[in-house]
């Protein structure tokens, strides 16, 4: 373990410069922080991330943030367990019905400000599940959204624009 | 008395199949199977609905496939009544088609919580109300029990489930799942839809398993229409799927050790699986490989420069893995978490046909690659690492000993490529039925399909490895303490949208 941890020590991080946030992701978290004008969260942010009825890719990608390359904790942005602790809810999925009530719920939990992020194809409309008897066709049909990261699943590149964007104009 | 799934068959009213064969029986042939079960004899491989139907996929003695089918028109006789392995896959028949499993012993929904606003989607399809129904745990009773009840939102980025322990002190007593959170109607999305979309529907069923879903459904497909798989594309398929099983394994292996509170292996084994995603956009222009493989063949070609880079990744990998697997072995803190946690039997992974590393880490040597085997693994070498202790630790070191063996078959994929075209049309219009298995990184993927005289599809069933492995997590954590499940469920790691469909 001891040379291991000597190779990281020695061998530069791994870690890779941040991607610049998207002039579309700003102008759409822009228009969802104007509502929340006076009340700053400072240069970071708690996510709470919920499943409701992902194919698990997206969660995947949401996973690979955490490693050495996306580092994405360098940024302030980190991943709570429980809603009472979060800023912002990152929800994938078409929503299915039987997930309804526990997205409802977890946004209830969440203190305000808060924002909803929906992440991935299927979370904007449903995306190939839309007509599905067993879904209810994006997250905005549960709960507001703020921001859409779009993506099938969405790279972590695309995921961190997305998020940085949302510090960017939270900062400001 | 002794036959095989052929005979027995033969005995029924063949139908016209895919490469499995198939034949329609009477209760009593299905009761039979059912006794042959019950005795270990045959492997259950699948159950699933159909329109005034069921089907039932077994493996008999000898490891051969065959599909029983039974007519019914309202109930079929349990097969869950005598072998428990089914019992999930009938309360699903039930709730899609409405077919009852007569004398079944677990009567509860399992997809269905009564919110679709619609009951049978898949049968009669009649409207109802959609505000939920209770759920009844089972019993669990005892001086000093407590529930903890867990879900179906996770402290994790995980999918969604329910968790229903019952626990004396730390230690679990018992652990009751419920899932169907994350159902999306895939199979009634499939019937109607055309190849195209159904390959496209297939890889959305779990994505970590995108590449041998997708895989599984162009086979099918291809048995289908009666078609061979053009052999540059058979190849290029297995590489992708070995490279899903590489990602998929580093990723597991990293995040077993991480809920034992080991960090260091996480981040280097996070390294290793972002290395083989980029590895997968640069070769085939997604990192997860998805729409990647389609009915016909492959959407995309593997260049020199893709050869290239998929030469170095095998290269790092060599060259930075050992050292990971070293500091797992020398690590006892580690491994007193993992060896002896977690245990399932062998008796149980046998009953329930567990496939991939949990079965193969409790003795079941079972590998789809090689038991049926599809080109072109036929014409490659590989071993099936077999353990028998069933533990935690065990799981991990079957994912250690794949690893392995994918960087061998990314090799001799490379070197063996045969030139040609990736891509051929299917003959359209074709009507027909087809069977695929395909050996995804968690165990074997079951497709079957059948198309209408259009060449859309009339049904696809989609059976996922979990099927069989959830169950025998609630065994498998018995008598383990609370703290203990993260890192058993990680060990497992079972697909929830896989099963949910």
């Amino acid at each position: 373990m001891r040379k291991l941890l000597l190779e990281s020590l020695f061998g530069g991080p791994a870690t890779e410069a941040a991607p610049a946030p998207g002039d579309a992701e700003l102008a759409e978290v822009g228009r969802a922080l104007e509502r929340e004008t006076g009340r700053r969260l400072g240069r970071s942010l708690s996510i709470r991330e919920v499943d409701a009825g992902s194919c698990n890719a997206c969660e995947l990608e949401i996973h690979a943030l955490a490693n050495a390359y996306y580092d994405m904790e360098r940024f302030g942005i980190r991943f709570v367990a429980s809603p009472r602790h979060a800023d912002v809810l990152l929800v994938t999925g078409p929503v299915t019905k039987n997930m309804r009530e526990a997205l409802e719920r977890t946004y209830r939990a969440t203190p305000a400000p808060k924002w909803v992020v929906a992440v991935g194809d299927c979370a904007l409309n449903g995306g190939l599940f839309r007509d599905s008897y067993a879904c209810l066709g994006g997250v905005g049909a549960v709960v507001p959204v703020d921001l859409h990261i779009p993506g099938c699943p969405p790279s972590p590149v695309q995921l961190l624009r997305g998020l940085l964007a949302l510090l960017e104009r939270n900062a400001r | 008395m002794a036959s095989g799934i052929q005979t027995f068959l033969t005995a029924g009213a063949p139908q016209a199949a895919g490469p499995w064969p198939r034949a329609e029986v009477d209760e009593a042939a299905w009761q039979s199977a059912t006794g042959r079960l019950a005795a270990g004899d045959w492997v259950l491989f699948g159950l699933w609905g159909d329109v005034n139907r069921v089907h039932m996929a077994v493996l008999d003695e000898e490891g051969t496939p065959g599909i029983l089918t039974l007519p019914c028109a309202g109930g079929f006789p349990s097969v869950g009544a005598s072998h428990s392995p089914a019992i999930r896959l009938e309360r699903a028949i039930k709730d899609l088609f409405g077919h009852e499993p007569v004398g079944a012993p677990d009567e509860r929904p399992w997809l269905d919580h009564g919110h679709w606003g619609v009951t049978h989607p898949l049968g009669a399809a009649t409207p109802s109300p959609a505000d939920g129904v209770a759920y009844p745990f089972l019993p669990a009773e005892g001086p000093g029990l407590h529930q903890i009840p867990v879900g179906p939102v996770h402290a994790g980025i995980i999918e969604p489930g329910h968790f229903r322990f019952t626990a004396n002190g730390e230690t679990v007593v018992r652990l009751e799942e419920r899932l169907g959170y994350v159902h999306k109607g895939i199979e009634g999305l499939m019937a109607g839809a055309d190849l195209s979309r159904g390959a496209r529907l297939a890889g959305r069923t779990s994505g970590d398993s995108t590449v041998a879903y997708a895989y599984a459904f162009a086979r099918a497909a291809e048995a289908a229409c009666g078609a061979e798989p053009l052999p540059r594309a058979a190849w290029l398929r297995a590489l992708m799927a070995e490279m899903e099983r590489l990602a998929n394994h580093f990723g597991d292996i990293g995040a077993i050790c991480n809920d034992a509170a080991f960090v260091l292996m996480h981040a280097h084994c996070g390294m290793l699986r972002e290395r083989v995603l980029r590895a997968a956009d640069a070769c085939f222009g997604h990192r997860l490989m998805r729409d990647r493989i389609v009915p016909g063949g492959v959407a995309s070609d593997l260049g020199a420069a893709g050869a290239e880079v998929l030469r170095g990744l095998v290269r790092h990998v060599r060259s930075t893995f050992p050292a990971l697997v070293r500091l797992y072995d020398d690590t006892a803190s580690l491994q007193d978490r993992t060896v002896a946690t977690g245990i399932l039997t062998q008796d149980l992974a046998r009953q329930y046909g567990c496939s991939g590393y949990v079965g193969r880490a409790s003795g079941r040597d079972f590998d789809a690659r090689r038991a049926l085997a599809y080109a072109p693994y036929d014409k490659l070498s590989f071993n099936v690492p077999v353990r028998s202790e069933g533990d935690v630790d065990a799981r991990v070191r079957i994912r250690i000993a794949e690893v392995d063996e994918s960087l061998s078959l990314i090799e001799q994929i490379l070197d063996g490529l045969p030139a040609g075209p990736i891509f051929g049309e299917l003959p359209v219009g074709s009507s027909g039925e087809g069977a695929a298995v395909v050996e995804g990184f968690r165990g074997d993927v079951l497709l079957w399909l059948r198309l209408d005289p259009a060449g859309r599809i009339a049904r696809c069933h989609l059976r996922d490895p979990s099927w069989f492995q959830w169950p025998v997590l609630e065994a498998a954590i018995e008598g383990n303490i609370v703290a203990d499940f993260p890192l058993c469920n990680k060990s497992f790691n079972c697909s929830y949208s896989g099963h949910d469909l």
